[in-house]
């Protein structure tokens, strides 16, 4: 790999510490249910490992995590899980949101509910990670026609 | 104007000091904020979260039950509002082929 940064400290340390943002970033999404913690602040900590990464070792290198292409469509992507986990409950009879509505047969309306919210903050962690990785890129000029 | 300054930064903390040194405790049983109906008579929707919020949903976390049930339209309104942000910064700022 030919680092695109003149200091190999910068480089080792930006290798070294964004995949354990990213793992607290999960850790902070998944303890949503259960403490402080949620898809709003999980999603900015995943893109804080993706950003110190387009920072640390050059934008062209770190496309491997997450492409410029592809960050635009996840965001929609993410807001679609979300909107779409309210239509299949209004779909099914009930209200917007309502997730005791949601077409699974053999759990009780309180356990839906509890998946319900998961699949929400998954939605909200998708487009929030992704959405700033976009912004991110778009204010670079990184992913435009010929200027990597 | 050094003085000025020191005077109205002084004042403004004094103010703040008395404000939270006046507040009730927290947990406190009569505060505004913790009672069942409000001044005017009606039922608190906060007492209803804190009070159905497990039996509901099953999820320990009493905010994430108001961010994402409770209140989802109000969050699905968040997240389109960070939609509308990608997208105008995707039509404003990135350069297609020419």
């Amino acid at each position: 790999m030919i680092s695109q940064t003149q200091s190999p400290i910068i480089e080792i340390a930006a290798r070294g510490l964004a995949p354990v943002i990213q793992l607290l970033g999960i850790y902070v999404f998944f303890h949503g249910h259960y403490g402080p913690g949620g898809g709003f602040q999980g999603g900015v900590l995943l893109a804080a490992g993706v950003l110190l990464l387009r920072l640390g070792i050059g934008a062209s290198h770190s496309q491997a995590q997450v492409t410029s292409k592809s960050t635009v469509a996840l965001c929609a992507l993410g807001a679609f899980i979300f909107a779409g986990t309210g239509l299949v409950a209004i779909l099914w009879g009930g209200d917007f949101m309502d997730y005791a509505y949601l077409p699974v047969q053999w759990l009780e309306a309180a356990d839906l509910r509890y998946y319900g919210i998961l699949f929400v903050e998954i939605g909200i962690t998708i487009a929030v990670m992704t959405g700033l990785i976009a912004i991110y890129d778009d204010l670079l000029g990184i992913g435009n026609a010929g200027n990597n | 104007m050094k003085l000025l300054q020191f005077l109205l930064l002084a004042t403004l903390g004094s103010i703040l000091c008395y404000t939270v040194l006046d507040m009730p405790p927290r947990g406190e049983i009569d505060a505004p904020a913790s009672r069942m109906e409000s001044p005017v008579g009606t039922p608190v929707a906060g007492a209803y979260y804190i009070q159905h919020a497990y039996e509901d949903t099953h999820t320990p976390n009493m905010v994430a039950v108001v961010l994402a049930d409770y209140r989802s339209v109000d969050t699905f309104g968040e997240v389109v509002v960070v939609f509308a942000g990608v997208m105008t910064c995707f039509f404003v700022l990135r350069r297609r082929r020419p």
